[in-house]
């Protein structure tokens, strides 16, 4: 009997130890994604790094076979200006219907319909990617190229950004298929803090007589301001590396031009279209690694901004809370 | 009691119009979901029939044929990511709320930092960890890309329903003497155990609508696989495909795969949602 106590308690602590370790292997296994990711992207971005160098960000030429055959010319620019145009309108379209969704869920609406509300933005959320690129092309394109674009241009033609033909494939219905796409997750994160904002600066504002939009005004959004900033920053990362929906609507064409209506590309466009036609060349495979690169790099800082700044809005007030 | 407040007419219209602004806001993003439900179901539902679930994919440009490759072929890919996946990411969860400190916060904001990360960059992360070794696209490689970004969802829902259950039932476990490695498993996951369900559901219909991962791994196929080290379609990829294609039969079947496609995504979320009751914290 005596001998066996301790034994036993010794077994207990080499099985706690191996339960330790599975849980710590499978911790490990975000960091470790995320170093290995980073490390296969910068080994396979080698051939374009050497061939271009820095310059790689500021050509506007994309030429993988030159007719005479000599070295592929490669710059990234067209793929950035087309990224950060299409960013942009998305961004300009989708922050304040966002922000009105989340005051409408969190501030307006009856409570009877605040849960249903936040179902059915969720179930547009839920629909995949290639499912708006379908409906994209194949609805939102002759709807814009008849409707839209042609309003544009007899109203504002006169802006460059307006000009040439009304074709519906382009940066225009690129950005706002991308607007559609982010409000759910912009209005999300932004519900999420507008609800962080303490009960009492509400109430003390509407015992004062405020009305609803005033107390939203003057006691909630100042309070939110640097969350919803923050939302948007985690926006902006979720439009930029957005991919099939831009890739079927966006005509991919490799131009730095300042209208709206022709066909351009995106960063993940480039990547999508081009990663299988290759076939040994082995700068311009390295180029689009250096644009995934790229990808990763913006991604990964402005997610990291928004979460901790969320992050510590969220702790803050749930202190206050228990304050 | 006289003290009744009157607003000045100026302060009612602007309450008015903002109010309303909001309300019209949230409608304005409800359009594009009913105009992309209402067309997938119209035009999907005239390609459903028997011979669509039992053929394989046309030639690009052919009538005929039906998506059970695709069907095939999404399920085993994400049926592999699962068996990655799921597990590594419950285990990460739970040690994120079994041993909370420095080094579980910084995974944790990097699980969620990796959730942001766009989808075609793991693509061709797994495209040159494991296809460029192996020489060959596969169902395998296409179930470990999408393996890669269920583990950071996973691992999120998992802490965030760990950390709803009471310290004291664990405690109470504990002091019992039973191991902690019994009590994760049959006490904490056990009683967080709709929430962790939950989670792993919306993981599996999130990574289910995912296709770029798949463009450079699963690459697509108009076959049946014989094995998962086999190129394979996905609902997916045959979306695509034939939907960016320019004949009408193809997009036909591209609408057809959009229906099934969306029916087993939607169905899910809405699945787990009305079974559970409760919604899980960054699942987004």
């Amino acid at each position: 009997m005596q001998e066996t106590q301790p034994s036993r308690a010794r077994s207990r602590a080499r099985h706690s130890d191996l339960f330790l370790f599975v849980l710590v292997l499978a911790a490990i296994s975000v960091p470790l994604i995320t170093v290995l990711m980073l490390y296969e992207l910068a080994k396979g971005s080698i051939p374009s790094v050497e061939a271009f160098g820095l310059s790689f960000l500021f050509n506007s030429d994309w030429i993988p076979n030159p007719p005479n055959g000599g070295q592929p010319i490669l710059g990234a620019l067209p793929s950035i200006y087309g990224s950060v145009v299409t960013t942009s309108i998305a961004l300009l379209l989708a922050v304040p219907v966002s922000l009105g969704v989340a005051l409408f869920q969190n501030e307006l609406a009856p409570r009877r319909i605040r849960t249903p509300s936040v179902f059915v933005i969720e179930m547009l959320a839920a629909v995949p990617s290639v499912v708006y690129g379908l409906w994209g092309l194949l609805n939102l394109i002759p709807f814009m190229r008849d409707n839209v674009e042609p309003i544009l241009q007899t109203n504002l033609g006169f802006l460059p950004i307006f000009t040439g033909p009304t074709m519906g494939l382009g940066m225009l219905t690129a950005g706002v298929i991308l607007a559609i796409m982010i409000i759910p997750y912009g209005s999300s994160v932004m519900r999420e803090v507008i609800a962080a904002v303490p009960r009492s600066q509400r109430e003390a504002c509407f015992a004062l007589g405020a009305t609803k939009w005033e107390t939203i005004r003057t006691a909630v959004l100042p309070f939110a301001r640097t969350g919803i900033v923050a939302a948007v920053v985690l926006a902006m990362g979720r439009a930029i590396g957005e991919t099939m929906a831009v890739t079927m609507v966006i005509g991919n064409v490799a131009r730095i031009s300042p209208s709206l209506f022709l066909p351009a590309e995106t960063i993940p466009s480039v990547i999508a279209n081009e990663f299988t036609e290759v076939a040994g060349n082995d700068i311009y495979f390295g180029a689009l690694f250096e644009l995934g690169l790229i990808l990763f790099a913006i991604a990964f800082v402005m997610n990291l901004l928004g979460r901790v700044v969320i992050a510590r809005l969220t702790v803050k007030a749930g202190r206050e809370l228990r304050a | 009691m006289n003290c009744v407040l009157r607003l000045s007419s100026k302060r009612k219209i602007s309450n008015a119009l903002y109010v309303s602004l909001a309300s019209i806001c949230f409608v304005v993003a409800l359009v594009p979901l009913i105009s992309i439900l209402y067309q997938t179901i119209v035009q999907g539902a005239s390609a459903l029939n028997l011979a669509f679930f039992t053929q394989v994919t046309p030639p690009i440009g052919q009538a005929g044929g039906g998506i059970l490759n695709a069907i095939e072929g999404s399920v085993a890919i994400v049926a592999i990511a699962s068996l990655f996946g799921v597990p590594i990411g419950v285990l990460c969860g739970a040690y994120l709320s079994e041993y909370p400190g420095k080094f579980s916060y910084y995974v944790r904001l990097l699980a969620e930092v990796l959730t942001g990360v766009p989808s075609i960059v793991t693509g061709i992360f797994v495209y040159e960890l494991i296809v460029a070794t192996q020489h060959r696209f596969s169902a395998f490689s296409g179930g470990v890309a999408l393996g890669v970004m269920m583990v950071p969802i996973v691992a999120i829902s998992t802490h965030e329903s760990l950390k709803l259950v009471s310290q004291a039932i664990k405690e109470g476990a504990l002091a019992l003497g039973i191991s902690r490695a019994k009590t994760l498993v049959y006490v904490l996951l056990s009683s967080a155990r709709s929430g962790v369900i939950t989670g792993i559901a919306l993981a599996v219909a999130r990574v289910m609508g995912e296709t770029a991962p798949l463009l450079f791994t699963a690459l697509g196929s108009q076959f049946l696989m014989t094995s998962i080290n086999d190129p394979a379609a996905s609902l997916t990829l045959t979306i695509f495909d034939f939907g960016t294609s320019p004949y009408d039969s193809s997009h036909s079947l591209a609408w057809g795969a959009a229906l099934v496609l969306l029916l087993i995504v939607l169905g899910l979320n809405i699945l787990v949602r009305v079974a559970t009751r409760q919604r899980v914290k960054g699942e987004v």
